[in-house]
């Protein structure tokens, strides 16, 4: 039969468990990311959205304020619509406030980058966010570089 | 020729037969699962043998994989200036390979090997007969205990192993080898999804610990009842469920992660 | 002469048994006939399948011909709960005795007990006790299977087998392996039981002396059929060369010392 014992020790493993699925949660992932805050959303559009994913970080000032929730292409106008939940911990956004795509580090994750402006009134849910600012793309950048350097040379020359 | 097709049908027709004595074997025992609910001290003592007298091989192995891990992860990182990535290297790693694989391939080292040669053992010493002769069934009193109690404890040693590696790699990033411990722990919470990560960790763990115990249990029931046959099915079904575990791992990964 | 069919006082009736394992044939047409309250000996050297008689009685195992009757029920075509129910009645002695490896020897007389029953636990333990002391192992109640020597374990495993008052028990190879004594105590104890209870025993062995001290009735079994059958004393008087080799223990007889092989001189020449 079963001794106190043997269900002692049960209970300890499961215990032992509990807790570090507790610690994945917690520590190691951040709970926040799960039970995504109630939002209002805003489109904005792009030229190009690089390597931006849903679920990508929306910052303002290097803090997280909102999340990617999709990402289409717009026919129309030739564009990649944008479409991100901002927190409702964050309602003053005036309506010129600008949207750049940045990369976190040299070869990091992409991310959306706020820029406040200057305008009375403020963003609402379904608003799009007018000045917008694509993803660098290295290559592109790389290209621009090499075609200066070449012109430069060739007016020295 | 003709005698070469022959043993290739034999073989073949073995294969599937034996294939379908599993199934029947799962079927059984799942079935023997209803009735869990009542013996209950059947599930925590099985929860004892296979879960807790595993739980040190884990944490130790734990340790030295974080730790490992961390070294590497530094070695490597450093050269790109990315160091303080460290964080979200170890616990990507652990949480979606290493933690839910190691802690199955050590399972079915420890307790896998265990279970085969204990029923084995049954098998050989008449006493699954003898349930059966006292009208009890084996399924519901020996299999299915077993087959929960790995079902639950793999996934909680996995957990474990998980917590246990993170602290090591820890122990190497931020107080050896001196990473921000700031930056290691933002890092990691960034870069690690609950969702996406930790519970298809989970997820790939209890698949995981279905699996072994299942080869197990079936090597132990479908052993010859000698010590010899019993020797042979415990090793089998260490390479088995070893095996099983790694190619049920790329399946699971390119359907998590693909 | 009992024959399958006009017997009312048989428990169980075994009709024209057919069994193969692989090719190897087993049974080709076995019947026997085990009458109530006796004590029925089924003979034969290793290997004539034996003990897979028990499991074939206890429908473990399925005959690829003929039937089994026991108490007037065909075992093989019982549904699975009715099986199970038949079963409860029915003690089954293993030759290692099958006692449950992790349960000491009161847990393991118990149980039976626990799984069938809703008795409560003063009650249990007055029963397994009854139990113990008449196989003469009250004393030895906290042991574990393990600390038990092989003729313990049997009367453990007896006392067990008699927990659910049984209507008959089976014995496969009680006395295989026991020393002396021990073989005299188990003999003693079967059929104590067997008279003192009221039950039906199937007593499988090739021990020739105890188990003709012991048996009412005597069956030999030898390549799928039964070869004689009768008294114990009507066994002994047997003309049956094979009989007369079988119970004697001599060692040549139409049972051959040599397995089959070439001629002697010829296969020793061959190698020079």
């Amino acid at each position: 039969m079963v001794t106190r014992k043997v269900e002692i020790m049960v209970g300890v493993f499961m215990l032992l468990g509990m807790l570090a699925l507790a610690v994945l949660a917690l520590r190691v992932s951040s709970i926040n990311t799960w039970t995504t805050p109630d939002g209002y959303s805003v489109t904005a559009r792009f030229e190009n959205v690089g390597g931006l994913k849903p679920r990508s970080a929306v910052s303002a000032g290097g803090v997280v304020v909102g999340r990617v929730t999709d990402i289409t292409y717009d026919t129309e106008t030739y564009q990649a619509k944008v479409t991100m939940t901002l927190y409702n911990d964050f309602t003053t956004f005036p309506t010129d406030t600008s949207a750049a795509i940045l990369t976190a580090g040299l070869l990091g994750e992409q991310y959306i980058g706020l820029e406040p402006g200057a305008e009375e009134e403020y963003l609402m849910n379904g608003s799009e966010i007018e000045i917008t600012q694509s993803a660098l793309v290295l290559e592109q950048v790389i290209g621009q570089f090499i075609f200066s350097q070449a012109n430069k040379s060739g007016e020295e020359e | 020729m003709l005698k070469l097709t022959q043993n290739l049908g034999q073989q073949g027709l073995m294969a599937v037969a034996r294939l379908g004595r599993r199934f029947m074997f799962l079927l059984s025992t799942l079935a023997g699962c209803a009735g869990l609910i009542r013996r209950f001290h059947l599930l925590i003592k099985q929860l004892y043998s296979v879960g807790v007298l595993t739980l040190v091989i884990i944490v130790v192995a734990g340790l030295f994989v974080g730790m490992v891990l961390g070294l590497q992860g530094y070695n490597t990182l450093v050269d790109f200036g990315a160091e303080e990535s460290l964080g979200v290297v170890v616990a990507l790693t652990l949480v979606r390979e290493l933690g839910p694989v190691v802690t199955a391939l050590l399972f079915a080292g420890r307790a896998g090997s265990a279970l085969t040669a204990e029923i084995g053992l049954m098998k050989a010493t008449e006493q699954l007969s003898g349930l059966e002769m006292m009208a009890v069934d084996p399924f519901r009193f020996i299999f299915a205990p077993r087959l929960m109690a790995g079902f639950i404890a793999v996934p909680i040693l996995a957990a474990i192993f998980n917590a246990v590696g993170v602290f090591g790699g820890y122990l190497v990033g931020v107080e050896w080898v001196g990473v921000d411990a700031g930056s290691f722990w933002s890092q990691m919470q960034a870069g690690v999804d609950l969702q996406e990560d930790i519970l298809n960790g989970v997820i790939k763990s209890i698949v995981f610990g279905f699996i072994v115990t299942w080869i197990a249990l079936f090597e132990g029931y479908d052993a010859v009842p000698t010590s010899e046959g019993v020797g042979r099915a415990t090793t089998r079904t260490v390479v088995q469920a070893s095996l099983a575990v790694l190619g049920v791992d790329f399946l699971l990964t390119a359907l998590m992660f693909g | 002469m009992p024959s399958s069919s006009s017997s009312r006082d048989a428990l169980v009736d075994i009709a024209n048994l057919h069994f193969a394992r692989g090719s190897r044939r087993i049974f080709s047409g076995v019947d026997i006939t085990i009458q109530r309250g006796k004590i029925t000996a089924i003979m034969g050297p290793s290997g004539t399948g034996k003990t897979t008689l028990l499991k074939l009685i206890a429908a473990q195992l399925y005959p690829d011909q003929g039937s089994i009757h026991l108490d007037g029920q065909d075992v093989h075509r019982l549904t699975r709960s009715a099986l199970y129910t038949l079963r409860k009645r029915v003690g089954m002695l293993f030759q290692s005795g099958a006692l449950l490896t992790d349960l000491n020897v009161f847990d393991n007389v118990a149980f039976p007990l626990r799984e069938h029953t809703q008795l409560p636990e003063t009650l249990i333990r007055h029963l397994v006790l009854i139990r113990l002391h008449a196989v003469g192992l009250r004393g030895a109640r906290d042991l574990m299977p393990s600390e038990l020597s092989g003729g313990m374990a049997r009367r453990v495993a007896l006392a067990r087998a008699l927990i659910m008052d049984p209507m008959m028990i089976m014995y496969d190879e009680p006395f295989a392996g026991q020393d002396p004594i021990s073989m005299g105590v188990l003999a003693d104890l079967i059929k104590t039981v067997n008279d003192a209870l009221g039950l039906t025993s199937i007593v499988v062995s090739h021990d020739v002396a105890e188990t003709l001290s012991i048996a009412d009735y005597v069956y030999v079994l030898s390549d799928g059929v039964v070869i004689e059958q009768g008294t114990p004393d009507q066994m002994k008087a047997s003309e049956s060369p094979w009989v007369q080799q079988f119970i004697h223990a001599q060692a040549n007889g139409p049972v051959p010392f040599h397995y089959p092989a070439p001629e002697y001189m010829a296969d020793l020449m061959q190698a020079g």
